[in-house]
């Protein structure tokens, strides 16, 4: 186990390290063996309050942050990831250490994260409004106005891109904000803090609050001087938020919630490359993926070639100590632990036939085996419910016609692949289903510059890409009346 | 919209009297030759030609001079640099946005050398070249570093049953021919967009000042750029006329004099380039009475007098209200006479010399040509000193729309003050031109300032400011100043040339 210095445990709030009011603290655990890394303090509404107060003064209109070029916010985002890259190498252990993720992951998320950064850097100043030929004697033209003050609640899996995600459209646009994040991984969010106040980031426009949902959190998404809200869970919480932002002050929200996307595989595939495909799109992460490919679907014709190719490359996949090579480290915590652990015994029970996997890993720390179901059927629990784990569902179809609708039957919307070299077979299939990302011949390639986010119970709004800044900009339009004089052609 | 021009007044005065870092008077001149494919090679038929420093008239060092097959080998390179499937054609347009903001790094560090350098083969100011030329040139850079991965096309609803959406390709091969004026911050306006979209480029900087340009040659190598990508080859009107004709050139860009813009659009004819083009201009800056006396005055003096009057948007013809006429003609002849002429690397000089010896006499030809039709002298008229180019900041009063001062474009420290009383008429003089590359109206009122901004025909209009260059914001000109815009997001534009994909469905899909 590598021995890693954990530089920074407060709250964030105003460019300074603080203790919560109450002056509590939570532990953060190490998935691996369970221990505790260190304690971590605990916020709650009196220090949300006291962080939303400092964004909103950070937001006056004659503050620092609202009166220097967009281009200057832009030049701060590229210091930004200049920083992170400097320090690509500690941030990959601590994220190892918190969150179970193997490190060569976390290295090579870091570096997305940065390049995602830069995107946001580049975008600054190039958030344009309309001059627009109105009706009547008059000069109309829009202004994007940053949202305001921004509430953002983080999840687990992946720390410091969700980290990112969230704050670079905030910098971006020159909003401020207060962020929450997961308490099972605090301890990320709380560096990249230091390094935004590093790269100079006026005070209170990034907090950071670590804590609880039901305290921290719903502070956040409660309290009235918060204009807008993002959060990426579960989708259960996202209802929870939406309530609450609307029995407040009708908060804008967007979110990003939980997924059971089909990747299906057409008889014209390659069976080994398809395999490969569906292999990652399932177990990356460990399966703690909102998009992971859930739902395997794979045509008739290539079946039983498809299971055997599976299982043998889920046979193959290594579990253990994430500091050390391997695919895969341990699962989160003790509750997603038992969450996945139930699912599997609930397809066993369904009569699905287990052909890889099914069990723990070791005594000690949450290490599951990778699983795969072959002969899933749609109405079976682990085909209809998010596992969140490393689990594989294989499931048979015969027709593209049969499948877009068996793609759509879902509550969920958030992502869809299609494996198959018919131009007109992939691009029928990418236009029915509803879904938010949708590929072909890949699955989970999200970049900077493409819009991600979920129809339907996936969610609500967009990140990355041109959309994502949609998010945190209000427009304003202005109409100035014209002199009533005969004007010169 | 209308913010408080002695605010705007003190912060441009402010921003370049903050002492800059001290200058190197004689930095090493380290390039000379043409650069071709990330090398250095000389000019294969031998010729080189001398570059001058304008404030001493000496020459500063010799320069290979680019021939004809030069310009061959040169699109060559960028043909070959453009060729599908290579590195440049393959690397993710994030990554070309991360060279490009490399080179505004490079810049960045060596910001003193290249300010001082410019300074000693233009001669112009070494703080406005360390401030103003050098910051636009690294925010520039920076500016279309981001726009790198954010040139997206469309997905559009085309009737049948087709999936139809659009490419933004690179044009292709660039000749880009820079003035003598600004010269790394031309070359950086011309470089970002081009570099940006992905396409290759070939690059003359004019023969007055090609030392920065052949410096920040070199830079691009050491950002990284693959060869090929970006060729830089100083020499005259013919390596330019070369670069217009070469039939694997795609595309022209040019800032230059009007009447060589018209060459260049006659040039490209047959081969159908695509051109744009940056000319002359004869811009009106019209001043209305109820403005702050002093402030305008102040605003109008640099609007002309900037880099020596070296400046396509210079306000030469400065109109005013009739009823301040008087007092405002009193203040501007005492600023013109205030104005510090001198040795460019001072720090208290305003005004260097004029860049060459031809420039210098047609200048002084002008000026007298405004004493002989008519106009009243109210300060300079001659030339400045007994060595180097410089010329006595000159004022005009009482001129007339039809004197050779008004029409025609100086390009130099002559300020002609003209009088009007009313809108509709300032109107159509300031129109009553060829020209339309900027204009500025200074006045609080919101109705005559909307008017004045509808009516005027000018690429740039300017409220209670002047010469305000951001990168997000276009720039060019109407008529004949000009075709196209730079800058901004149309800037994009210029580089892209549009492929239309259409995909033929089973079915209708929206």
């Amino acid at each position: 186990m590598s021995k890693v210095d954990i530089k920074y445990t407060k709250l964030f709030i105003n460019n300074e390290w603080v203790d919560a009011a109450s002056k509590k603290t939570f532990p953060t655990i190490n998935p691996q063996d369970e221990t505790v890394i260190t304690q971590v303090a605990e916020g709650d509404k009196a220090d949300v309050d006291k962080a939303v107060s400092a964004a909103k003064k950070a937001f006056h209109r004659y503050s620092e942050w609202r009166t220097i070029d967009a281009s200057q916010r832009g030049r701060l985002l590229l210091k930004l990831a200049d920083l992170m890259e400097r320090d690509v190498k500690y941030l990959a252990e601590l994220e190892t250490l918190d969150c179970g993720k193997p490190i060569k992951n976390a290295e090579n998320e870091i570096l997305w994260s940065a390049g995602i950064v830069r995107y946001y850097a580049g975008k600054a100043d190039k958030i344009l409004g309309n001059t627009i030929p109105a009706d009547g004697e008059v000069l109309t033209f829009t202004l994007k106005e940053p949202v305001g003050v921004c509430g953002q609640i983080l999840p687990w899996n992946y720390p410091i891109p969700m980290f990112i995600w969230k704050v670079a459209p905030v910098l971006a646009t020159g909003c401020t904000t207060i962020i929450k994040p997961a308490e099972q991984s605090p301890l990320t969010a709380l560096a990249l803090a230091a390094l935004i106040k590093e790269a100079g980031v006026p005070a209170g426009v990034v907090n950071v609050i670590p804590g609880y949902g039901p305290t921290a959190g719903a502070a956040i998404t409660h309290h009235p001087d918060v204009d807008k809200v993002a959060f990426t869970g579960s989708t259960e919480v996202g209802r929870i938020i939406m309530s609450a932002a609307a029995a407040v002050n009708l908060k804008r929200i967007t979110l990003e919630l939980g997924g059971k996307s089909p990747l299906v595989i057409c008889n014209d595939a390659d069976v080994e490359q398809a395999a490969i495909i569906a292999h990652n799109a399932a177990f990356s992460n460990g399966g703690q993926c909102c998009v992971a490919g859930t739902r395997t679907y794979v045509q008739s014709g290539i079946y039983d070639k498809f299971v055997e190719k599976a299982t043998e490359i889920a046979k193959k996949r290594s579990v253990g100590n994430p500091f050390e090579n391997v695919d895969q480290g341990p699962q989160i915590d003790q509750d997603m632990f038992d969450k996945v652990i139930g699912y599997i015994d609930a397809g066993k029970k369904s009569g699905a036939r287990c052909v890889v996997g099914g069990s723990r890993i070791g005594q000690v720390g949450y290490y599951i085996q990778p699983t795969v179901f072959a002969d899933v059927k749609d109405d079976m629990k682990i085909a209809r419910e998010e596992i969140f784990g490393p689990v594989q569902s294989i499931l048979k179809f015969d027709t593209l016609e049969e499948m877009i609708d068996r793609a759509n039957n879902t509550e969920y919307g958030l992502g869809a692949g299609i494996i198959t070299k018919d131009i007109t077979a992939a691009l029928t299939f990418v236009k029915h289903v509803r879904a938010g990302s949708t590929w072909i011949n890949t699955y989970e390639h999200i970049v900077a510059q493409t819009p991600f986010g979920g129809f339907k119970q996936s969610g609500t709004g967009r990140e990355l890409g041109e959309e994502g800044i949609q998010q945190y900009l209000e427009n304003k339009t202005v109409t100035i009346s014209l002199p009533k004089k005969p004007l010169l052609q | 919209m209308f913010r408080n021009i002695r605010k705007i007044v003190h912060l441009q005065k402010a921003k370049f009297s903050a002492a800059a870092p001290a200058p190197q008077t004689n930095p090493e001149i380290l390039y000379t030759g043409l650069f071709i494919n990330n090398e250095w090679v000389k000019s294969s038929d031998g010729r080189t030609f001398q570059t001058e420093n304008p404030a001493t008239g000496q020459v500063i060092t010799e320069v290979q001079q680019t021939g004809k097959s030069d310009v061959d080998r040169a699109v060559k390179a960028a043909k070959d640099a453009f060729r599908l499937g290579s590195p440049w054609r393959t690397m993710d347009a994030s990554q070309r946005g991360v060279l490009i903001n490399r080179l505004a790094d490079l810049i960045e560090r060596d910001r003193i050398y290249l300010a001082s350098l410019e300074t000693l083969d233009n001669g112009k100011p070494y703080t406005a070249a360390y401030y103003g030329d050098l910051g636009g040139v690294i925010k520039n850079l920076r500016y279309y570093a981001g726009w790198a991965d954010k040139n997206q096309g469309k997905v559009v609803p085309t009737d049948g049953k087709y999936f139809a959406y659009t490419r933004h390709e690179p044009v292709g091969i660039c000749g880009q021919i820079i003035p003598w004026n600004f010269p790394l911050l031309m070359a950086a306006w011309k470089l970002g967009p081009a570099l940006a979209t992905g396409n290759t480029v070939v690059m003359k900087p004019a023969e007055q000042t090609p030392l920065t340009a052949l410096y920040l040659a070199q830079l691009v190598k050491e950002a990284g750029f693959p060869p090929g990508v970006v060729n830089m080859l100083p020499g005259f009107g013919d390596a330019g006329a070369a670069i217009v004709e070469h039939p694997d050139v795609d595309k022209i860009a040019f800032t230059g004099s009007t009447e060589v813009g018209k060459l260049i659009q006659r040039g490209v004819a047959d081969s159908l380039k695509r051109v744009t083009l940056e000319l002359g201009g004869k811009s009106p800056n019209i001043i209305l009475g109820d403005v702050d006396l002093e402030q305008a005055v102040e605003a109008a003096h640099h609007a002309l007098f900037y880099n020596m009057g070296q400046c396509c948007t210079a306000g030469s013809r400065t109109f005013v209200e009739d009823k301040i006429y008087d007092k405002f003609v009193e203040l501007a002849a005492e600023r013109a006479k205030r104005r510090v002429v001198g040795d460019p690397f001072r720090p208290d000089v305003e005004s260097g010399p004029q860049i060459d010896s031809e420039q210098h006499s047609k200048i002084l030809n002008l000026i007298e040509s405004g004493r002989t039709q008519g106009a009243k002298l109210v300060a300079g008229g001659s030339r400045a000193g007994d060595k180097g180019y410089f010329i006595q900041p000159t004022v005009f009063s009482e001129v007339k729309d039809d004197m050779e001062i008004a029409t025609t474009e100086i390009f130099g420290p002559v300020q002609q003050i003209i009088r009007f009383s009313n809108l509709e008429e300032v109107v159509e003089r300031a129109n009553n031109t060829v020209y339309g590359l900027a204009a500025a109206v200074f006045t609080k009122d919101l109705d005559k300032a909307n008017y004045l901004i509808q009516a005027i025909r000018a690429g740039t209009v300017w409220v209670n400011d002047y010469n305000i260059f951001g990168n997000q914001v276009p720039f060019g000109g109407f008529k004949q100043s000009g075709i196209g815009r730079e800058n901004s997001e149309y800037g994009l534009r210029n580089y892209t040339e549009v492929k239309a994909v259409v995909v033929k469905l089973t079915e209708k899909n929206s």
